[in-house]
């Protein structure tokens, strides 16, 4: 399962953001969330979503061998983590994320808590 | 150090260039919870009496609560307040959108700005690192462009409150304006920031808000969202926003229409939620956490004029649209877009152009005043012409820019009659001759005549329409419940609208806080502000008291000419006889100043001590 994305519908509230935090570090601060979500205004009008599609592009671009998928999700190893920031660089989703209270950066791990909560199902699950 | 709070103040003080912080008291947060609560201290206790609000000695503040930017439903407000420019008295405002989480995020509760500066500039708040930059590049522009303006240069992911041209020009009914459409529009709070030279307010932060119980806040932030999700009246809010009111306040004859004459605009159905949709709705946008997203974004097209703008919302809708009698949703959204560029509050601005349409009517401003426009009521050029002519002060608009208050004092000649304000604020959304627990709310609200802390429309369908009796109680217990919501920091719709207990929110600030209150201690604090509030009228207006409640003479005087309430009017009496009881109801004297026994009974007995 993966998690779709419907731009339209999104409305920039940012509680997707929220539960992601919440739920992985047990913080409320959206900007420890590993989804993006960014306006684009006064026009067009709209949000854009940076959601991790488990495209692999970030697997093949780190060059430690950090990233890596399993049970079809895309975690890092923090233990080979060297924080080069590379695979960043390399998401072509912008859907790889860091903060500067951490040494490794984060990616969504499919636990659909966003999807679960989306007011207005801008989020959703896509088979 | 309290949890849910960003746990510093910060002070700017312009006129000596200096950046400050201070931990947040914590018998503030005890005695006073947060946003509003903050504000109101704060004037009270640092501004000298009497001072000019548009002078060095007048302070702008920014306030956030404990449940701002937290997760549970629309947890997107902030408060702003100083001494009015527009009214002389207290001055506040209330906003949603990003900026209160982001405040928090970075640290702080409340920035305090002091002073003035010498040259245009703008504060950027970074986390720790605050600092002021040169705005001249920026001045004169308009709030929107300002905003696109500064996200360019620091980041799309800052938060960013500007003024416009009105601020910078000191016109009293100027705005603050927030997230591409969101405003802090009422009690002229923009021409503060404008007398500082203060352009923007720019912040960002990254860190956690702390919590005391982090599973207990979830536990009831996911109850109040499902309370949400499960409401029949969701989608609708979700699809239509306040535009659903426009319909329902017609229909019950209470929609502002040519200047508050009647309460029935017979294009009203043009101005529809259902309309709006149809015609210039985009998308949905929300603020900070909420689901109900009844922010609707819009891209207005006729003949010379193509814009994008947040809104229109139901108030902007009644005062442009009814008020001015503009049956096009088209030009209502575009005089909504002007007000917002421009920077000036859509309440006020739609009201004093009311004004000034019904006083050209009449005879009492010509052509001369106006620089050759015939003002019509349903004429957008006209209204499109006044937004400018008032932002920039010209013309007749150097007048009307001081309130309607003030232009009808000046303009004279039975002029204030059609001055539709109280205490120098212009009334907000509905027509009240046929509701008197709304029309008391508009008397006794302690910003002037403003719809927030009291709402009481349906309060009067229930239980009548042209009785005085039962209101007063009605109204005070709106105004402590109403109120907490500016205080603690969030939006009111999700109580309102979707029914989310005010139980949630005093258990949610229980979770969040650690202060063990109960909803009975958050009402005690509300009171205790509402009070408060009341002292800094006293303080600060020559002669405040009664007369400052009353209503406009057209509530006595003038019989709804027609739809629903036509015939309708509301007798001197009774506006006195609900008075009485209020204040009765209050513990105030019959002038309406709350007695010393009231104000230690509140823990306000330092008031007397001067």
């Amino acid at each position: 399962m993966k998690i779709g994305k419907e731009e339209s519908r999104c409305t920039g509230c940012r509680t997707c953001q929220l539960v992601c935090a919440l739920h992985h570090f047990g913080e409320n601060n959206p900007k420890k969330a590993a989804i993006g979500i960014k306006g684009e205004f006064p026009s067009p009008g709209r949000y854009r979503i940076s959601l991790c599609t488990q495209c692999e592009k970030c697997i093949d671009a780190c060059p430690e061998g950090a990233i890596a998928k399993a049970d079809g999700i895309i975690r890092i190893d923090p233990e080979k983590c060297t924080y080069c920031l590379v695979c960043v660089d390399s998401c072509p989703f912008g859907a790889i994320f860091t903060h500067r209270d951490f040494k490794v950066p984060f990616i969504c791990d499919v636990c659909g808590e966003c999807v679960e909560i989306c007011p207005t199902k801008a989020l959703f699950w896509k088979t | 150090m309290i949890p849910g709070y960003g746990s510093k103040v910060l002070r700017i003080n312009l006129s000596e260039n200096k950046v400050t912080t201070e931990h947040t008291p914590e018998d503030l947060i005890k005695n006073y919870l947060g946003a509003r609560g903050f504000i109101i201290h704060t004037l009270y206790k640092e501004l000298k009496q009497g001072i000019d609000p548009l002078g060095p000695d007048a302070k702008f503040i920014m306030a956030t609560g404990p449940l701002s930017g937290m997760f549970l439903p629309s947890s997107g407000k902030f408060q702003s307040g100083g001494k009015s420019p527009l009214t002389g008295g207290y001055g506040e405002a209330n906003c949603g959108g990003h900026m209160p989480a982001e405040l928090k995020m970075a640290g702080y509760d409340m920035i305090i700005i002091e002073g003035q500066s010498s040259k245009p500039c703008y504060i950027v708040v970074d986390d720790d690192d605050v600092r002021l930059e040169d705005a001249g590049a920026l001045w004169t522009k308009g709030s929107l462009t300002t905003e696109k303006l500064l996200k360019e240069q620091l980041g799309e992911d800052f938060q960013i409150a500007t003024i416009g041209p009105a601020g910078e020009k000191l016109v009293k009914i100027a705005c603050i304006s927030h997230d591409f459409g969101r405003q802090a529009g009422r009690t002229g709070l923009g021409a503060i920031l404008g007398s500082k030279k203060v352009k923007a307010i720019c912040v960002r932060g990254s860190k956690s808000i702390p919590v005391h119980d982090v599973n207990g806040l979830i536990k009831v932030a996911r109850r109040m969202y499902e309370k949400c999700f499960t409401n029949p009246a969701f989608e609708l809010w979700q699809n239509y926003g306040t535009g659903s009111v426009t319909v329902w306040a017609n229909r019950i004859g209470a929609f502002p229409t040519r200047n508050f004459r009647s309460g029935y605009f017979e294009l009203f159905t043009n101005l529809s939620g259902v309309n709006m949709r149809k015609q210039v709705v985009v998308i949905n946008k929300a603020c900070f956490a909420c689901a109900m997203c009844c922010g609707k974004y819009s891209h207005t097209q006729k003949g010379d004029y193509d814009a994008y703008v947040e809104g229109p919302e139901y108030e902007t809708t009644a005062m442009i649209g009814g008020n001015c009698a503009l049956g096009d949703i088209r030009d209502v959204a575009y005089a909504n877009y002007l007000c917002d560029e421009y920077g000036i509050d859509t309440i006020s601005g739609g009201s004093i152009i009311a004004f000034a349409i019904e006083c050209f009517e009449r005879g009492i401003i010509t052509e001369k005043d106006t620089g050759g426009i015939k003002l019509k009521f349903g004429d957008p050029q006209s209204v499109f012409a006044l937004i400018r002519k008032i932002a920039l002060k010209e013309d007749i608009g150097n007048l009307l820019a001081e309130g309607s208050k003030k232009a009808a004092q000046e303009l004279n000649r039975g002029a204030m009659k059609f001055a539709m304000q109280v205490k120098g604020l212009e009334q907000s959304g509905y027509e009240s001759r046929r509701a008197p627990a709304m029309l008391l709310s508009y008397m006794t609200s302690d910003i002037g005549a403003h719809h927030r802390p009291s709402w009481a429309v349906t309060h009067d369908l229930a239980t009548g329409r042209d009785t005085p009796v039962g209101k007063a109680a009605k109204v005070i217990e709106l105004q402590h419940t109403r109120p907490l919501f500016d205080t603690l920091g969030v939006c009111r719709l999700p109580w309102i609208e979707m029914g989310v207990p005010v139980s949630d929110y005093a258990e949610a600030f229980r979770m969040i806080t650690g202060i063990d209150y109960t909803e009975d201690d958050l009402y005690h604090i509300s009171e205790r502000i509402w009070n408060l509030t009341r002292m800094f009228w006293v303080r600060e207006v020559p002669g405040f008291g009664r007369e400052y409640d009353l209503p406009p003479a057209r509530v006595w005087e003038d019989r709804i000419p027609d739809g629903p309430t036509k015939g309708g009017i509301f007798e001197r009496e009774k506006v006195e006889a609900m008075l009485d009881e209020y204040y009765e109801l209050r513990g105030w004297t019959k002038d309406g100043i709350p007695t010393e026994e009231k104000l230690r009974e509140l823990g306000l007995g330092w008031v007397l001590e001067g």
